[in-house]
């Protein structure tokens, strides 16, 4: 069932049929971590994004020629966990590089590790700004839009309404507080004009609804910010729905419309609330159109936004390896700053300043159609139109 | 004025879902001395079950049949689980039952996700009561109204229960003095059964009155366990009405607290519980513990250091450990000094709860704050690594200090979720105090300096304090201070009598044990070349309680053997499959019914029982009885 005893098989496979000491020449070992028994909701669809582009990947002649071969790891989403499991696919497995992680801590403490063993890292999904910037080093690149970008499109679109009593409801840990943080100082510099009138700050995963809920409403708020997720996320909108919370009221909310987090409200998803996400059914481009395609095809499924950064990190990891035609570390990233590649969301590239790749993300309105959430009015937003200048990077990022 | 009337409704209504589910682990305990970890994942399976029959049944009769139908389903999962698996283990060592219930959790985590999937479910609202009730222009959600009177409701009924049938009389008794009602010719078997049962219902009703308003997901029963632990030690141990007042005031004091500190949510129902211990240390409704009559000494094999033929043994084994590098790779030699370094942890836990009896549940506080020491040390102060080694275990020390000066002036659970709440404590200071402790995304780049850089350098380096802690604590434990220790393990009254400052002699115990694990923190901060609040977190107390009770807690050093054969496993485990948590748990049940005293305690009655039945008159068997205390 593991995407390793997979891979193991077909190199036992190989190795019966005589070709073993060919085959170990002609083959490329990635190595990725993720939090597959602590969030399996996002890292389910992650895995068969990941297992696609490999299938791919193999189907179309290998990296130069030889076979890719992903293996996987459960960090239990323990940052000493991870630890342990980079330093096995390091160490034992002798895998070209890293990728994955999901946590904002653990791709940190993958990013110090591969720092510190001068490994290259392709963070995957962590969010933090601090991936790229005050923690950044050299070793470490990342796909998924920071926290910073997020918060920019996000920002783009509220700043044009007219609210100016903003309160704000997000996780009490890093990713919560950073992303109330930027929204604050992005949005306060293009309206000087808005008040920030009342701040929540339940514990990520243990939200008291009700009084949150209650506590908001008494600022009386003209717009609300959410950055909470997950199980949080439909314990506030359910009682946010029946105290009316959100009537009359703007809310713009981080990750809302990915299919992860929008699909499980089903009949109870709000109305015209601003969000970043994944309308997997609403685009059409040829890229996409041929990932969607491939990936229905394959698991009878539709993609989660975890599918495309499982596809997309792996597709990325392949076409660094493929250019650098080496697993040297230090070619590894001459290779990837500055790289291009097609992606289902379009072209995208990993920018030499800080290791951030440009891809995007979608923002939209929520909508309620035939009992189900959906994404409406959305529009592609470029990674690279959302990070501050190059001036602004320098300084946010150590030197090498 | 109408929003407080209506912050404070609310309030009840979180008070009302928190009081089912404490009430059960209150009756729980009180009677069967059982600390249920597993009662977060009968609540968890109470709330799935509700789910699917809920979306099968239909009608407003459907709904309300389905959550009740699930609770008494789930009801009867207790009863086997008791049945199969508890029964086997009340005469094992104190505390070994969480080791069972530990295990059933951890199982139950994965087996939902193959079930039900991975998915957050939704379920539906309840028939009657979608909307809202409008008071003076603010909104309360009518299901909250239920739930407020629901509470009650409950209280009243268990009230009743315990109050006016035979049954509850029988539980009453049990919970003031098991052994009288046992020597009153009581079949205490079925008492523990149905009281079990009657447990898991509310847990399982609680979960189920859950899914009109929250998502079902699999980690919801570590999000409850440890807040239900807290309002029922805050109530007082056995006590419903303690129960019901603790989860109002949890509540309420979160519903205005949020106010005028929005963070504060994350530490509250920890502060409140410190504070109440503090002044009350039986919680607010709880009654002292009657004196326990069995003495350990009785259970316990007379402990005896070790032969020199056992002496060899070990300097055998430690030898064997340390030529790894000569034939392992990298990876074995970090798996190797992981090991090691719980070995110390374990073995500091152990100091405390074995020789002690003090069980520690927030152990992981020390351990992790010498890992901030040396954080701190060596990148603020910049201080080389030899020094930082040296002082960060210091941070752990002060640590232990002043929590266990508070700490030993209680006993039994109390002082285990005293321990926990300053835990918490400081991992929501290591949490929220960005500026200084990185907060979640913790502090990077502690790396070991060049001389200790090589794995196999770095392994030797852990093995070898290993090994020397582990003298270390055992030559105390031998020693006077030992003695006086297990004097006071023993039996508190006598103890004093013969003129043992008792309290002053757990404490430093207590600052032994806490200094002891804040070396293996330092050791662990270098191992991984960061920090973060996990280093203190409570699954990390956790797995120290878990490896002292698998070596065997009645053992002089059973933690060593607990702390390899549980790292090992579960590093294994994690490596090779998604599913490590069911093997794992099923592991962990499998050896508390085959290893009822621990494995290192099961081999020892093993070996005594042969040494029993061997010829009185063999000279190398007959010495080391002689010698034994």
């Amino acid at each position: 069932m593991r995407a390793k005893n997979y891979f193991v098989g077909a190199a036992f496979a190989l190795l019966a049929s005589g070709m073993a000491h060919s085959a170990l020449a002609q083959e490329i070992k990635i190595g990725e971590i993720n939090s597959y028994s602590l969030l399996p909701a996002f890292t389910e669809p992650y895995r068969k994004g990941w297992q696609l582009a490999v299938e791919e990947i193999n189907a179309a002649g290998g990296i130069n020629g030889k076979k890719l071969i992903v293996v996987s790891k459960d960090d239990g989403g323990k940052p000493a966990d991870a630890q342990t499991a980079a330093n096995e696919l390091v160490s034992s497995e002798g895998v070209a590089m890293l990728t994955g992680t999901f946590l904002s801590n653990i791709g940190l403490a993958v990013s110090d590790f591969a720092n510190q063993k001068k490994v290259f890292f392709l963070a995957a999904e962590p969010l933090t700004d601090a991936v790229t910037w005050s923690k950044g080093n050299k070793y470490t690149f990342r796909l998924r839009p920071s926290n910073y970008m997020q918060a920019a499109m996000l920002v783009e679109a509220a700043s044009k309404l007219p609210a100016k009593r903003w309160a704000t409801i997000a996780p009490n840990y890093e990713y919560g507080q950073s992303a109330v943080a930027v929204f604050k100082k992005l949005m306060s510099e293009k309206r000087p004009d808005i008040q920030w009138v009342d701040e929540q700050w339940p514990p990520q995963g243990k939200i008291d609804a009700g009084p949150v809920v209650q506590a908001v409403a008494a600022a009386n708020p003209e717009a609300i910010l959410n950055v909470t997720f997950g199980a949080d996320l439909v314990k506030l909108v359910r009682e946010g729905n029946t105290r009316g919370l959100f009537k009359g009221r703007e809310v713009v909310s981080f990750l809302t419309g990915e299919p992860e987090y929008l699909d499980p409200l089903k009949e109870e998803t709000p109305e015209g609330w601003i969000v970043t996400g994944y309308p997997w059914y609403s685009i059409k481009t040829p890229e996409h159109d041929a990932f969607l395609k491939a990936y229905q095809a394959k698991y009878n499924d539709y993609p989660r936004l975890g599918s495309i950064v499982g596809y997309q990190t792996i597709k990325s990891a392949a076409a660094i390896l493929a250019k650098a035609g080496s697993t040297d570390p230090e070619k590894l990233i001459a290779a990837a700053e500055g790289l291009s590649m097609p992606s289902p969301f379009g072209e995208i590239t990993f920018r030499k300043i800080d290791h951030q790749s440009t891809l995007g993300a979608y923002v939209g309105k929520t909508a309620l159609k035939d009992g189900k959430g959906v994404m409406v009015d959305s529009s592609y937003k470029k990674g690279a139109d959302y990070l501050p200048s190059d001036a602004e990077v320098e300084k946010l990022r150590p030197k090498d | 004025m109408a929003f407080y009337v209506v912050q404070f409704l609310t309030g009840l209504a979180s008070a009302a879902s928190l009081f089912l589910v404490a009430s059960g682990l209150s009756i729980i305990f009180g009677v069967t001395r059982i600390v249920n970890f597993a009662h977060g994942a009968f609540y968890m399976i109470g709330a799935y079950v509700a789910f699917t029959l809920t979306e099968r049944l239909s009608g407003a009769f459907g709904f309300w049949g389905a959550i009740v139908i699930a609770a008494f389903a789930v009801a009867l999962i207790g009863v086997l689980v008791e049945m199969v698996l508890l029964r086997r283990i009340y005469h094992a060592p104190e505390l070994f039952q969480l080791l069972a219930t530990f295990g059933l959790t951890l199982m139950v985590e994965d087996l939902v996700v193959l079930i039900w999937g991975p998915d957050d479910l939704v379920g539906r609202r309840a028939p009657g009561f979608k909307g809202a009730i409008d008071f003076f222009g603010q909104n309360i959600p009518s299901y909250d109204l239920f739930l407020i009177v629901l509470g009650p409701v409950v209280l009243g009924i268990l009230w009743l229960l315990f109050q006016r049938t035979r049954w509850g009389v029988l539980v009453r008794a049990a919970t003031q003095d098991r052994d009288m009602v046992a020597a009153l010719g009581v079949n205490q078997k079925w008492l523990f059964t149905s009281v079990f049962a009657v447990g898991v219902f509310l847990a399982a009703l609680g979960g189920a009155l859950q899914i009109p308003r929250d998502a079902v997901h699999h980690a919801m029963d570590l999000r409850i366990i440890v807040e239900v632990f807290v309002v029922v030690v805050i109530g007082g141990l056995g006590s419903i009405i303690g129960a019901f007042v603790a989860a109002v005031l949890v509540s309420e004091l979160n519903a205005f607290g949020i106010l005028i500190f929005p963070k504060i949510s994350i530490i509250l129902v920890f502060l409140v519980m410190a504070a109440v211990l503090i002044v009350r240390p039986w919680g607010l409704f709880g009654r002292p513990e009657a004196p326990a009559r069995k003495t350990p000494g009785l259970t316990v094999n007379p402990w005896r250091p070790l032969t020199s033929n056992e002496r060899l043994a070990s300097l055998a084994a430690f030898v064997i450990a340390a030529t790894l590098p000569l034939f392992a790779g990298n990876y074995a030699l970090t798996v190797g000094s992981e090991i090691a370094i719980f070995v110390i942890f374990a073995v500091s836990l152990h100091f405390l709860m074995s020789v002690g009896g003090l069980a520690s549940f927030g152990h992981a506080a020390y351990f992790g704050l010498g890992a901030y020491g040396v954080a701190f040390l060596a990148k603020m102060a910049g201080l080389p690594m030899i020094v930082c080694l040296l002082l960060g275990p210091l941070l752990g020390c002060m640590g232990a200090a002043v929590f266990g000066f508070f700490a030993v002036q209680l006993s039994g659970v109390y002082f285990a979720m005293l321990t926990l709440a300053f835990a918490q404590i400081v991992w929501s200071i290591a949490f929220q105090w960005v500026s200084v402790t990185g907060g979640d995304n913790g502090i990077l780049g502690v790396w070991p300096s060049s001389w200790a850089a090589s794995p196999s350098h770095f392994y030797w380096l852990a093995l070898g304090v290993a090994a020397l802690v582990t003298i270390a604590l055992r030559a105390m434990v031998f020693s006077p201070f030992g003695y006086a220790l297990r004097a006071t393990r023993d039996s508190l009254l006598r103890s004093e009598a013969v003129g043992i400052n008792a309290k002053r002699i757990q404490w430093t115990a207590f600052v032994i044990a806490g200094t002891t694990a804040g070396i293996g923190g330092a050791l662990f901060a270098y191992l991984k070349g960061s920090v973060f609040p996990d280093n203190l977190g409570i699954s990390l107390s956790v797995d120290a309680l878990v490896m002292v009770l698998l070596g065997g807690v009645e053992t002089v050093s059973g933690a060593v053997i607990g702390a390899i054969v549980y790292k090992a496993l579960n590093i294994w485990l994690v490596s090779q499959t998604d599913l490590s948590k069911l093997v794992l748990g099923g592991f962990i049940v499998l050896i508390v019914v085959v290893f009822p005293k621990g494995i290192v305690g099961m081999l020892e009655m093993l070996a005594q029982r042969r040494r029993k039945t061997s010829p009185p008159g063999s000279p190398l068997l007959a010495k080391p009885i002689e010698s034994a205390e």
